[in-house]
């Protein structure tokens, strides 16, 4: 986790840190997706005002919005906080979003007749790439020092070392209901099932793929958002 | 044409624009979008070698002469190929359309091919306006920009019922290639809006049409990658990959172009230099010097030969639009099909090597 920026304390910013971009599988703090942290006591507890901000005008709304409701939720939960306000800034779906959240009012309806359903398939289809993806980052090591189809095909989560991409894989898993135990294969196909030794050639490929599809997102993302916000910048919203 | 150690390369770059994005040009009431889109591919542009930079200003609209000396004088393109992309709810004339690219035509008409366009939303009209078009152009390929905002619509699917007919009607009256790119905005909203899963459906069901995938399916790299190992007419667009990345992120890059080699294979990678998101000339020189580096992390992806860049950069695409290519920049005629790339994988019959 980066460090808290000077004035906010140390629980805001680690509410802030458990938002994930979704696509990018990553915080948002990580991601220099948050403008703006501010705590203003008042007597019934603290008031924090977030801005959050993305790498351009037209990232996609569902994500925008998931991620503003998942800040608002994460900064309310904080003991000591009476209020959240969380807001998205320079973006084209800004009003509609800041808005629904606020009035916690739900994807479909704030985003009237553009919408048919919540958000929450969209965040399992979205924990399911990122949970196949964190079986390359933990696989890739054991596969270099020499591991086989055979022994990969039966290493559990209790035999790897532990790491933060143990937990991460642990906390996506558990997300969408996908076993994340000691006892739980390192290798399974989206639906949970183990992959058998035959298949760990093609289920490495595929992970390895969607880990680098990932990632490369990830790196556009940031060096698109540093462009944008960067001083001077032509395109400065 | 560009040559280097001897050896020539014919280049044609399937994805080129000749866009007015000036803001003579914006919509009244609709300028925070026109920005915005303008805005994005400058950030785009960005990510290409800090000397090819333009200023935003002058990004908004290159000239005629900026367009031939950028192409044809200094980038070493042999052929280019025009997508249109309208954008009519933002740009008053449209942000790049068939009728602005084909100005260009008068000019080059041996070096530039226009493509069209349709939007299945319009209807009887957007039909006769293809019909129009094709009468006009004899299109041999369109592309649909699947996220085009139009009147209270925010985008549409290949699968659209409607779209179906426009794809049998687009086939029959001859056109061969559909060039699909995504965007953010798609009805329904909760859902992802850079899903291939429609070009996956559309390319079974037209089997008569090649699809090529503009920016590999960015950011979805590895569900175009799972559909296009199995569907034989679809291609990857490299629009984006070669211009964002190989500047910027050589390492990214390397990585998506040894998973492209691997799923999609060198036969049906298309490059596309984006024009004028980025310029030619480096990214022409810079694909033919590349090399997939040493580094163990690589060790396992395809290596690209000088054949493979002859291909990439041009004769793939030739082949899709019957371009003549000059009988020296030819390859010599390979004997018997390759095996499609991945396919022993998919097929469950791989190695047990991991």
């Amino acid at each position: 986790m980066i460090e808290a920026p000077e004035g906010v304390s140390p629980e805001i910013w680690a509410a802030l840190d458990t938002v994930l971009d979704p696509e990018l599988d990553e915080p948002i703090t990580g991601l220099d997706f948050v403008e703006s942290c501010t705590v203003t006591a008042a007597p019934d507890g603290d008031i924090v005002t977030v801005g959050l901000r993305l790498p351009t005008f037209f990232c996609a709304p569902n994500f925008s919005f998931l991620m503003v409701a998942d800040a608002y939720d994460a900064v309310s939960a904080v003991p000591g906080v009476a209020r959240a306000e969380v807001t998205l800034v320079d973006h084209h779906a800004s009003d509609e979003i800041n808005g629904g959240v606020a009035a916690h009012a739900g994807f479909v309806e704030t985003f009237t007749g553009e919408a048919t359903a919540e958000l929450d398939d969209l965040r399992r289809i979205f924990l399911t790439k990122a949970s196949v993806a964190g079986q390359d980052r933990l696989a890739r090591p054991l596969v270099d020092a020499g591991a086989g189809p055979d022994e990969l095909a039966t290493t559990t989560l209790g035999e790897l070392p532990e790491s933060d991409e143990l937990t991460r894989l642990r906390r996506r898993r558990d997300g969408i209901g996908l076993p994340s135990g000691d006892d739980a294969p390192l290798l399974i196909h989206p639906d949970g099932s183990p992959v058998t030794s035959e298949q760990v050639p093609l289920h490495l490929r595929r992970a390895r793929l969607q880990r680098v599809g990932i990632e490369t997102n990830g790196e556009y993302c940031k060096s698109l958002l540093a462009l944008r916000y960067a001083p001077g910048a032509a395109t400065a919203p | 044409m560009y040559e280097k150690d001897g050896e020539k390369y014919f280049v044609v770059d399937s994805h080129s624009h000749f866009w007015d994005a000036s803001k003579e040009n914006w919509v009244e009431g609709a300028e925070q979008y026109a920005k915005g889109w303008i805005d994005c591919f400058y950030g785009y542009h960005q990510l290409g070698p800090p000397e090819t930079h333009w200023d935003w200003e002058h990004y908004l609209k290159p000239s005629v002469e900026d367009f031939e000396r950028d192409m044809f004088v200094e980038g070493h393109v042999d052929y280019a190929i025009f997508q249109s992309t309208y954008l009519r709810e933002w740009y008053k004339n449209g942000f790049n359309t068939a009728a602005q690219n084909a100005e260009l035509l008068e000019k080059w008409g041996d070096k530039l091919i226009v493509n069209g366009r349709f939007d299945p939303r319009d209807g009887q009209k957007g039909l006769d306006e293809f019909d129009a078009d094709m009468a006009k152009f004899n299109h041999k390929g369109i592309k649909l920009y699947t996220a085009e905002w139009n009147g209270d619509s925010r985008g549409y699917k290949l699968t659209d019922p409607e779209c179906y007919k426009f794809l049998q009607h687009a086939q029959d009256a001859g056109v061969k290639n559909v060039h699909v790119h995504k965007g953010p905005t798609i009805w329904p909203l909760d859902k992802d809006a850079f899903d291939v899963a429609d070009v996956d459906h559309a390319a079974t069901d037209f089997q008569g049409l090649n699809f090529i995938v503009e920016h590999v399916g960015l950011p979805r790299i590895e569900d175009f990658c799972f559909m296009a190992v199995q569907e034989p007419n679809v291609y990857a667009g490299l629009s984006v990959v070669v211009g964002g990345l190989m500047h910027a992120r050589p390492k990214f890059f390397a990585k998506v172009m040894g998973e492209l080699l691997f799923w999609v294979g060198e036969d049906k990678m298309l490059y596309g230099g984006d024009y004028n998101i980025w310029t030619p000339k480096w990214q022409v020189e810079g694909l033919v010097d590349w090399q997939m580096p040493d580094d163990d992390q690589f060790a396992d992806y395809p290596r690209l030969t000088t054949a493979s860049k002859k291909k990439i950069l041009g004769l793939n695409a030739a082949k899709l639009y019957d371009i003549p290519v000059p009988a020296e920049l030819q390859l010599p005629t390979e004997a018997g099909e390759n095996l499609q790339p991945g396919e022993e994988l998919v097929e469950g019959t791989a190695g047990a090597q991991a």
